[in-house]
């Protein structure tokens, strides 16, 4: 943490999940139940952060300057600026079609996949070119990780879905050492307690908030720089929803995150900057286009935005 | 109908009309008949089958079918060995060509393919599909025989159980390159993602994902081609190298017949079927061997299936 860290995001952060507690027995733990109760206080009001200016002297980790995504002809997003910083939250909010998704992808390039898609302009990861033709997809998704909107654990083992991606990296072999890798990552993810009878299980059998971890524990068992949530939350019910939230809490120390959401309750409670992206309807050809409306420290988009979209989105006024 | 204030209804009011309930039930009842059909015949068949079969085995003398020189039907002689030999040979051969090319194929439709090339490569899968057992059986014994066959230790003159084999192998494949890749299309696409998005490349997500998420269509696909291959009459009979009788032989190079080659042998020609009294039932005979073959060979692979399927 930087010294121009603000204390207020410290208590914000303190879920009395320590990302490095490798000990165990977390879901049991006597913080837990501080943590429940946190979620009555009006700490969840971004109103509370009034005033909790974020450092602007962090790491960039992405640097995004006129970003157009294109599938085939159609413009998916426009002219999209934005820094993200490291062992921050970043939420990008916005109703459907706006091309959030389509921005997120474009950071693990994971739009590689889509034959017609087609990215302009600069995205800089710690100041290299993503789209520069000497990278490689494959090895940019190993610094990367992402989560995805519905909990998709391959149908095979607890262990195996969590030794997947060290395995593929060539990070480490059947035994100890990947034994470890994947004890750790459970751990991190808060699942190592619900699970650590039943590794050899499939892991289709549990439920799907414990799927969403377990995705979770996969993409952090490569040890990457980056989390790219797409709606980690859509899929799961509001408990489920609250344990994935806290988790992200004790990530932030390791991992910089950068998450889509549906939910702005939720990008306000997570988040520590938010931009929000709207529609900008073409009346000739009728498509849509996502823009990016505005980018701020998350206290000021929901307390003080500048812009009036902004304004009426995060008021429920419209979206 | 109602008195003033009263809310009831009558039974009438909700039966609905007469005359479509009638309707419906007629087209039902025309339904279950025409999928009634296919299962009468499939009795009728079976019947046929085992009820020539039936006399063959109460009559003959059963060391004629074992351990004899060859398949000599017209004298009496049955040497089942012979024609189950060169079944296997056949068969084994067409699944060493059709699996690693047919699978081949279905890899690269499924997880390779631009959308452009597939475009170009799926119908001609469809049109290999659609080509007459009887052309890849001249095919099989004027090209296959001298192009392949010769350069790889048999001779090129005549057929045999090698060029046989490899025209069957050819003609499995469009079967097994299409029910793998249904299989592998039916993966879903979320788990490609996660692969991808934990730094796979496409063959490690191939290898490690897809197949294993898809091991039932392939072994489908296999156990369809294996039946198939079994099966395959016109190939076999014309580049299988042996007409009417077969000498018993271990070697591919040779030629023999095969159970449905003999079959079709003993079926076809201008003296009808005469020989020995048992002659024409024989062929009965080897018909219920080669049903029972397919219909174990499917039990067991559906129990495979059940046991290592990825279920997703």
């Amino acid at each position: 943490m930087t010294t121009g860290h603000d204390t207020r995001l410290d208590s914000f952060n303190d879920t009395g999940l320590d990302p490095f507690n490798t000990k165990g027995g977390r879901p049991e733990d006597p913080d837990m139940t501080a943590t429940d109760q946190r979620a009555d206080e009006p700490v969840l009001d971004p109103a509370a952060r009034e005033g909790a200016e974020l450092p602007t002297e962090r790491t960039v980790i992405f640097d995004v300057e006129e970003l157009n995504v294109y599938y085939g002809d159609f413009r998916a997003v426009r002219d999209a600026s934005l820094k993200v910083h490291k062992n921050e939250i970043t939420a990008f909010i916005g109703p459907s079609g706006c091309g959030k998704t389509t921005l997120l992808r474009c950071f693990n390039r994971m739009n590689d996949l889509i034959e017609t898609a087609r990215v302009t302009g600069s995205l800089r990861y710690h100041g290299v070119d993503l789209y520069h033709p000497k990278v490689d997809s494959v090895e940019v998704r190993r610094q990367i990780g992402m989560v995805f909107q519905k909990p998709n654990p391959f149908p095979k083992s607890i262990w195996a879905n969590v030794a997947y991606g060290p395995r593929v990296a060539g990070l480490a072999k059947k035994g100890p050492a990947m034994d470890d890798i994947v004890e750790n990552s459970l751990r991190k993810a808060a699942l190592w307690d619900e699970v650590k009878d039943r590794l050899d299980e499939n892991a289709l059998g549990l439920s799907g908030g414990q799927q969403q971890r377990l995705c979770i524990a996969r993409a952090i068992a490569t040890d990457p720089d980056v989390l790219l949530m797409d709606e980690p939350c859509s899929a799961l019910d509001p408990i489920a929803t609250t344990r994935i939230e806290e988790l992200m809490h004790g990530l932030k120390d390791d991992y910089s995150i950068v998450i889509v959401t549906h939910n702005m309750q939720q990008a306000a409670r997570v988040s520590d900057r938010t931009a929000f992206f709207s529609v900008e309807v073409n009346p000739e050809s009728d498509t849509r286009t996502g823009i990016l409306v505005e980018y701020d420290s998350t206290q000021k988009m929901f307390s003080n935005p500048a812009d009036e979209r902004t304004e009426n989105y995060v008021t429920g006024r419209f979206g | 109908m109602n008195e003033a204030g009263s809310a009831e209804l009558s039974i009438e009011a909700l039966s609905g009309s007469p005359r479509r309930v009638r309707r419906e039930r007629i087209i039902s009842r025309a339904m279950f008949c025409t999928a009634f059909v296919s299962v009468v015949v499939s009795a009728l068949i079976i019947y046929a089958l085992f009820a020539e079969a039936w006399i063959f085995m109460r009559d003959v003398d059963w060391s004629a079918t074992w351990g004899q020189i060859g398949w000599f039907p017209r004298r009496g002689i049955y040497d089942m060995p012979t024609l189950l030999v060169a079944s296997l040979w056949t068969t084994a051969i067409a699944m060493v060509v059709a699996a690693p090319l047919g699978m081949g194929a279905a890899i690269y439709l499924s997880e390779y393919a631009r959308p452009s090339h597939r475009a170009f490569f799926k119908p001609i899968l469809e049109i290999l599909a659609g080509i007459p057992s009887v052309v890849l059986g001249f095919f099989a014994l004027l090209w296959l025989a001298p192009n392949v066959v010769a350069h790889i230790g048999g001779e090129g003159g005549r057929g045999s159980m090698l060029a046989a084999g490899i025209g069957v192998g050819i003609l499995t494949i469009p079967l097994v390159a299409s029910i793998s890749e249904d299989a592998m299309a039916a993966v879903p696409k979320s788990l490609r993602e996660a692969s991808a998005g934990l730094g796979a490349r496409r063959a490690v997500t191939t290898l490690r994902v897809v197949l294993p998420a898809a091991v039932s269509g392939l072994v489908a696909s296999l156990i369809v081609a294996v039946s198939r291959a079994l099966g395959e009459t016109m190939v076999v009979f014309m580049a299988g190298g042996a007409a009417d009788a077969a000498i018993k032989t271990y070697s591919p190079y040779d030629g023999s017949l095969t159970m449905p080659a003999a079959m079709a042998s003993l079926a076809s020609g201008t003296d009808q079927v005469v020989g020995e009294g048992l002659t024409f039932q024989s062929l009965f005979f080897v018909g219920l061997v080669l049903f029972m073959l397919t219909l174990g060979l499917n039990l067991i692979g559906d129990r495979f299936v059940a046991r290592v399927r990825e279920q997703y």
